[in-house]
């Protein structure tokens, strides 16, 4: 199947409503979806038989500042099978950025989505576990937020006692 | 005579009444542990050495690689880019020129894609020369270990003499390379890959069948091939559970369609076939470096555009147009024209994919890398349970945690 017939398929396999807009870019095929229904969307990719995109290779968002909505999540899907790509965004808004886990959908997703709450501050509703992943847990601010200056300095962590805040969160 | 003890110090009769205690116990592994060769750090809880739950934290070697490429040219990312995976630099190199070319809407040319497919394969073999040698050399297999360093130094003597350094090469240009092969690189090759075979050939000898190192990698930090694909694992550890998925295969970039090589699969998807998988991959890569080296024709390293690669130093002394263009390329950056792009290429660990957005400044707006093995690590807990203390370090290492890659 073409990028182009890929789109094409989209409407029928996604969730009514879901897919806001399908387009190519550089002849790769994405897929706008809704937020709210982008876990039922990539759940429906992944099953279904014409598409079966059983790997998400990638999770990352990025950060549109000054435009309405400002974040996008943005998932690179492939599919073993059929050996194609698609890529999926979901638009996510500055006063409300939360956006469905997949991560009981692709395990992938677990520490991906972590990195992208790292980076951007995205909450994703229903992960397991969202600490930060690359930054210690003081830090402040999402580094990768375009607003975030680049040479700004955080404030000293004082030393951790291990005894009575342990590193270990569960149990 | 005897010596005087401590109050309260444990006698052996004490030692002996006590009940064989049995309790999870936590214990912090890392960040800076003599047997894991990377800055990362194991949460660990145990029962006695069985490992009950770990909790994996990176992230010791983030220095912000995607915040700096914002603030970088497209031409500045290329060193940024060596420090990624330090144990295949070329490769990187490769990946990121392949996806703002794909951006730009620009080819390299022919000899030029030759020349990458040689010097990342160069790349690879050192990437999987590293692994494996700090693999055996981690379990006890010491001179196994400087065996393949010492094969890995016979490909770096090829790196330096093609790049003029060693691990921080910066070779790719956008449309191009840096410069062209010397001129005997079918002569070196041919001298060094003949070292490399009769290095792995002992090495093969060593390690293979080795009662000691077969019992340390069979069945151990086993993933089954449905989870690893959940996982979004890549590469040797996704082959080793026998998908037989290699971009190079599955999406030909450069001219590997032109190559005749094989994907070696494993079957169980433990360390020991995570070992062998790399193991073979090597024959391979010397296969695509041999042909790829008969076939390479002659012909200009860097594409003629001038919107995205610099002109001749000669003219930009010589021509007042070459000097502007050099000067507006260099201060301004190249102009790529908005849009996005997802490029996955095989790297040393799996699949290295890089997605970028520009807004036709001459800036990146967002470059993400997809780093193989931080998927890999994510999926180490999952591998790691239920295991013993010690299969932490052959786990670890069959999965080549690279931090420079791993943590950005």
């Amino acid at each position: 199947m073409t990028q182009a017939e890929l789109l094409d398929r989209l409407p029928s396999i996604l969730p009514p409503g879901a897919l806001h807009a399908g387009e190519l870019v550089r002849e790769q095929a994405i897929a706008r979806v809704d937020r709210a229904v982008v876990k039922d969307a990539l759940a429906a990719l992944r099953d279904h038989p014409d598409t079966r995109f059983d790997m998400l290779t990638d999770l990352t968002a990025a950060d549109y500042v000054g435009r309405v909505p400002r974040f996008e999540v943005v998932y690179q899907l492939y599919s073993l099978e059929r050996n194609h790509r698609l890529r999926v965004k979901a638009a996510v808004p500055e006063e409300d950025p939360v956006v469905p886990s997949v991560s009981s959908v692709w395990k992938a997703a677990l520490w991906a989505e972590r990195e992208a709450s790292d980076m951007f501050g995205i909450r994703f509703a229903g992960h397991p576990d969202l600490r930060r992943i690359l930054m210690y847990p003081e830090f402040e601010g999402h580094p990768l937020r375009k607003d975030y200056p680049l040479m700004r300095r955080q404030p000293l962590v004082p030393e951790r006692d291990p005894l009575e805040r342990p590193w270990f969160p569960r149990g | 005579m005897s010596v005087a003890r401590a109050p309260g110090a444990v006698t052996p009769e004490r030692f002996v009444e006590a009940e064989p205690a049995s309790e999870v116990m936590a214990l912090q592994m890392g960040p800076s542990h003599p047997a894991s060769h990377g800055t990362i750090k194991f949460n660990l809880r145990l029962d006695g050495e069985t490992i009950v739950d770990v909790d994996v934290e990176i992230g010791y070697l983030h220095r912000g690689f995607e915040k700096m490429c914002e603030q970088a040219t497209w031409n500045h990312v290329f060193p940024y880019a060596d420090r990624l995976n330090y144990a295949s630099p070329l490769l990187n190199n490769v990946g990121f020129a392949l996806a703002v070319e794909k951006l730009a809407g620009i080819t390299a040319p022919e000899r030029c894609q030759y020349i990458r497919v040689i010097s990342g394969e160069i790349s690879r073999l050192t990437d999987h020369l590293t692994c494996l040698g700090m693999a055996a050399n981690e379990i006890g297999a010491i001179s196994a270990g400087f065996y393949m360093l010492e094969a890995r130094e016979f490909l770096y003597d090829l790196v330096e003499a093609i790049t003029g350094a060693r691990l921080t090469v910066t070779y790719c240009r956008l449309g191009g390379v840096m410069k062209d092969l010397p001129a005997d690189m079918a002569e070196r090759t041919r001298f060094a890959l003949k070292q490399v075979r009769r290095v792995l050939g002992d090495c093969d000898r060593l390690l293979s069948r080795n009662r000691i190192f077969v019992d340390r990698m069979v069945g151990v930090g086993k993933l089954a091939q449905a989870e690893a694909v959940s996982w979004g694992l890549t590469g040797p550890l996704l082959r080793a559970t026998g998908v037989s998925y290699d971009v190079r295969k599955a999406e030909p970039y450069l001219v590997y369609d032109r190559m005749d090589f094989e994907v070696p699969t494993g079957t169980s998807g433990d360390n020991y076939d995570r070992f062998m998988v790399r193991f073979a991959e090597m024959e391979q890569s010397m296969r695509i470096i041999e042909q790829a080296l008969a076939q390479i024709p002659p012909g200009p390293i860097l594409a003629d555009d001038p919107r995205f690669v610099l002109p001749p130093k000669q003219e930009v002394y010589t021509t007042i147009e070459a000097l502007m263009n050099h000067f507006k390329l260099v201060m301004e950056g190249q102009k790529v024209p908005a849009g996005e792009v997802y490029v996955a290429t095989e790297g040393g660990n799996g699949e290295l994919g890089f997605y970028l957005v520009s807004d036709g400044s001459g800036r990146p707006y967002r470059v993400r890398v997809r780093p193989p093995c931080f998927y890999g690590m994510a999926a180490l807990g999952a591998m790691l349970r239920g295991h013993m203390l010690a299969d932490i370090i052959t786990t670890f290492g069959q999965i080549n945690m690279i931090g420079g890659e791993c943590d950005r």
